[in-house]
């Protein structure tokens, strides 16, 4: 497969996919691409809605495409960046879903390919690909949420094993995980960052425990993780003893630009959510077509224009970035002002609703008035989770604007 | 649309801000406030801006323009923007030029290109009256039957660089509809009366008693030039858009060298992370309107249908930006941000006047949610 393909190369490689693509892709699941968080998680406890999930997954983790940028000799499908659009374009076009989602594919996946060793890349990076393991992450505790550096969970040396012993929150899914990544304190003097190790863990090993989260918008997929004595080999610490703290702000980052991402992707209408105006024409009917209620309808303008001024400004970051340009000072305010703007978005829409926007349960609300209402309390969590608001601020006043500490 | 500058305006972007830099201090501001200067600019600047080429940047190169893009333009109006470089633009290419190229006939863009682009004739669009507010149609200037032309009769209010422009486009009903009218400042029944504005730009009265104009006076038909006044004041807002970029960032960029230099509490002030947070926003607030602002641009020079509503978010975004980038100014300066020695409140007031032109956020918020039918 050519890195560098021609025009001609890279529609020889449409052709050919999209050939595949017809006579592989089951004819059950077309339709199912239009909402990514419904997919297939994977891991030992997954059960498949539909028999063709599990032989869709089969098949294209066979041709290396559950992961398709990867190299081929981690289950990856070794493809040019080229190729893996033409690739997602070919799936959009027949209506398919990504055979597979999650965080091994997009989080402990590119970690171990950047800062694991040869070992733990083939120990775990094929069995992420065909969806046999399913990873959370355990970076944050009851006593370090923005303050990660002040993690308190300890692994003790212990011959060719740590011992760890602390808990983790927020840890989602891993009720349904396999294993999982975490940030363990292995120094306790010195600076705090460097005495902190990134660990693979086998949730299945004796000691550890997962509690569920209920969140104030009702139940969720957050838990909380106990280790009580578990014991890990050595040959599961990435990037080294104390060397964890640079992996963790690796993937921070990127936790932080696919939170945006997903924002910015959902924020544009993906057509199975009902846009603002379109709530607003059905709660507050006026005369000619427009919106009754004349500050609602500018608060309504004023966070669609919002919305396009953010698309526009992702869009300029990723245009400067094909151009060759090194990343401009815009990416920065993606995380803070997405998140700012889906609150203002859901709280609006509560508001549209008037007294409907008030159900919890049960008759006498649509289940679109239901959901919008836990969905407007689920997104007060979007400007803590990822780095909050005020981390976000902090980090835009030191790096882009240089103002001191 | 690519939201990025080509290696050609990255040229221009770069030629503009040396220019500036060297010979557009915004102490020329200052200087031409204080002297009551009528003109209320340098000509030989504007001359010298139209070697350049940047005057005639939007004009057709066989009007003796470069036919180039508002992408260009707006480029430059950025950079003359940072340091609030008072020549005539918005007048004279903006709104009476980009009136004549989109609605004259041959013989009228002939006979005024050239010499706009040339930096020989200085014109202006007469749109606004005491109680038009934002609305372009709202008028009581009346173009009447008379002989084989018309009568103009009306009075317009802060018609940018009008003590100085050789001819007016004036906006007048006429059989129920809007005409425009390209009036020349000499002819008979036409007086102009300088005002003072917050923001230190000239602008007049221009009173018009019984103007008799021929035919040949119309840009674009009898009556139904809304559409056109439309286009010409889209195209004008963007390119006052880019202006306003220009000053929000130096704005901020001033209040940023000042919160590093500032002592109190015997720690630097930007070191407070009250102001911290604060500054973020501003930052976030110039940001999105470069974004919004280039996309404006490009899609008025793509002709693309929904360009109208891209420059409404432009605009109401940048006159909320540009205020707050000032107000905020203001406020971290402290006491000094107060006195006119200082120069942000030079920002501030050029920012209150651009927010007041062409319509502010709220009235570009109404215009978008009509566009999109809500």
């Amino acid at each position: 497969m050519s890195t560098s393909a021609t025009p001609e190369a890279l529609e020889t490689f449409r052709r050919e996919t999209g050939e595949w693509l017809d006579a592989n892709a089951p004819e059950s699941l077309r339709g199912r691409g239009d909402d990514p968080l419904n997919g297939v998680w994977g891991g030992r406890r997954w059960e498949f809605r539909l028999p063709d999930e599990k032989l869709w997954l089969e098949r294209m983790a066979e041709k290396g495409w559950t992961a398709p940028q990867w190299p081929r000799e981690y289950g990856g499908g070794g493809l040019s960046g080229a190729e893996e659009k033409v690739l997602r374009q070919e799936l959009k076009a027949r209506r398919m879903p990504a055979p597979l989602i999650g965080f091994g594919l997009t989080m402990i996946g590119p970690t171990l390919l950047q800062f694991g060793n040869e070992e733990q890349k083939r120990e775990h990076l094929p069995r992420v690909c065909r969806g046999e393991i399913r990873w959370c992450q355990g970076y944050s505790e009851p006593g370090a949420g923005s303050d990660l550096a002040s993690l308190q969970t300890r692994a003790e040396d212990d011959g060719d094993h740590f011992v760890v012993t602390g808990t983790k929150v927020w840890t989602s899914y891993a009720d349904q995980s396999d294993w999982i990544f975490a940030l363990v304190r292995t120094r306790h003097e010195g600076a705090r960052q460097e005495g902190i190790t990134f660990l693979l863990i086998d949730m299945a090993s004796p000691g550890v425990s997962v509690s569920p989260i209920r969140l104030i918008s009702g139940s969720s997929p957050f838990c909380e993780t106990h280790f009580d004595a578990v014991r890990v080999p050595k040959r599961n610490v990435v990037n080294g003893v104390n060397g964890g703290w640079t992996v963790a702000k690796a993937l921070l980052g990127h936790e932080r630009s696919m939170i945006a991402d997903a924002f910015g992707a959902s924020s544009g209408g993906s057509g199975r959510r009902k846009t603002l105006p379109q709530l607003a024409r059905e709660y507050l009917p006026g005369s000619d077509g427009r919106i009754g209620d004349a500050v609602l309808r500018d608060e309504i303008a004023r966070n669609e224009m919002d919305t396009r001024a953010l698309m526009l400004t992702v869009q300029r970051s990723r245009d400067a970035a094909r151009a060759g340009h090194q990343p401009g000072p815009e990416s920065s305010l993606f995380k803070v002002y997405a998140t700012e703007l889906n609150q203002r978005r859901y709280d609006l829409l509560v508001r549209l609703m008037g007294p409907q926007g008030l159900g919890w349960e049960g008759p006498g609300f649509a289940e679109s008035e239901l959901r919008t209402t836990r969905e407007w309390l689920r997104s007060r969590g979007n400007t803590i989770e990822g780095g909050t608001s005020e981390v976000q601020r902090n980090i835009i006043a030191k790096r882009v604007l240089g103002l001191p500490d | 649309m690519q939201l990025v500058l080509s290696e050609d305006q990255e040229l221009i972007a770069k030629t503009a801000a040396d220019f500036v830099a060297e010979r557009s201090p915004l102490s020329r501001v200052r200087e031409l406030r204080d002297a009551g200067d009528a003109t209320g600019f340098s000509r030989s600047l504007w001359k010298e801006m139209a070697e350049l080429g940047w005057v005639g940047i939007p004009f057709p190169e066989e009007h003796g323009g470069a036919g180039m893009g508002l992408a260009e333009l707006a480029v430059v109006l950025e950079a003359l923007g940072r340091n609030l470089a008072p020549e005539p633009f918005l007048s004279t290419v903006l709104l009476a030029g980009q009136a004549i190229a989109l609605g004259g006939s041959r013989e009228q863009k002939q006979a005024w290109l050239p010499r706009i682009a040339a930096g020989d004739a200085l014109l202006s669009l007469a749109h606004q009256e005491a109680r038009s507010r934002f609305d372009l149609g709202a008028l009581e200037t009346r173009a009447e039957a008379a002989g084989d032309g018309v009568a103009l009769s009306g009075e317009k209010v802060q018609v940018l660089d009008a003590g100085v422009a050789e001819a007016l486009v004036v906006p007048a009903l006429e059989a129920g509809g809007i005409s425009l009218l390209l009036v020349p400042a000499e002819a008979p029944g036409v007086s102009v009366e300088a005002q003072s504005r917050v923001d230190g730009r000239a602008a007049g009265l221009v009173r018009l008693d019984g103007v008799r104009l021929g035919a040949d006076a119309r840009l674009g038909a009898a009556g139904a030039a809304g559409p056109l006044l439309e286009a010409v004041v889209d195209r004008a807002t963007v390119g006052l858009c880019a202006e306003m970029l220009g000053a929000m960032t130096r704005a901020f960029e001033m209040t940023l060298e000042h919160l590093k230099q500032r002592e109190q509490f015997g720690a630097v002030i930007g070191s407070f992370q009250a102001l911290k947070h604060r500054a973020a926003d501003v930052f976030i607030g110039v940001e999105l309107c470069r974004s919004a602002v280039m996309a404006a641009a490009r899609s008025l020079d793509a002709a693309d249908e929904r360009a109208a509503g891209l420059v409404s978010l432009a605009k109401a975004r940048c006159s909320e930006a540009f205020l707050h980038a000032a107000n905020e100014g203001v406020q971290m300066f402290g006491g000094v941000g107060m006195t006119d020695e200082y120069d942000i409140g030079f920002y501030l007031k050029r920012a209150r006047a651009a927010e007041l032109t062409f319509g502010d956020a709220a009235w570009h918020r109404d215009r978008w949610a009509r566009l999109e039918g809500y």
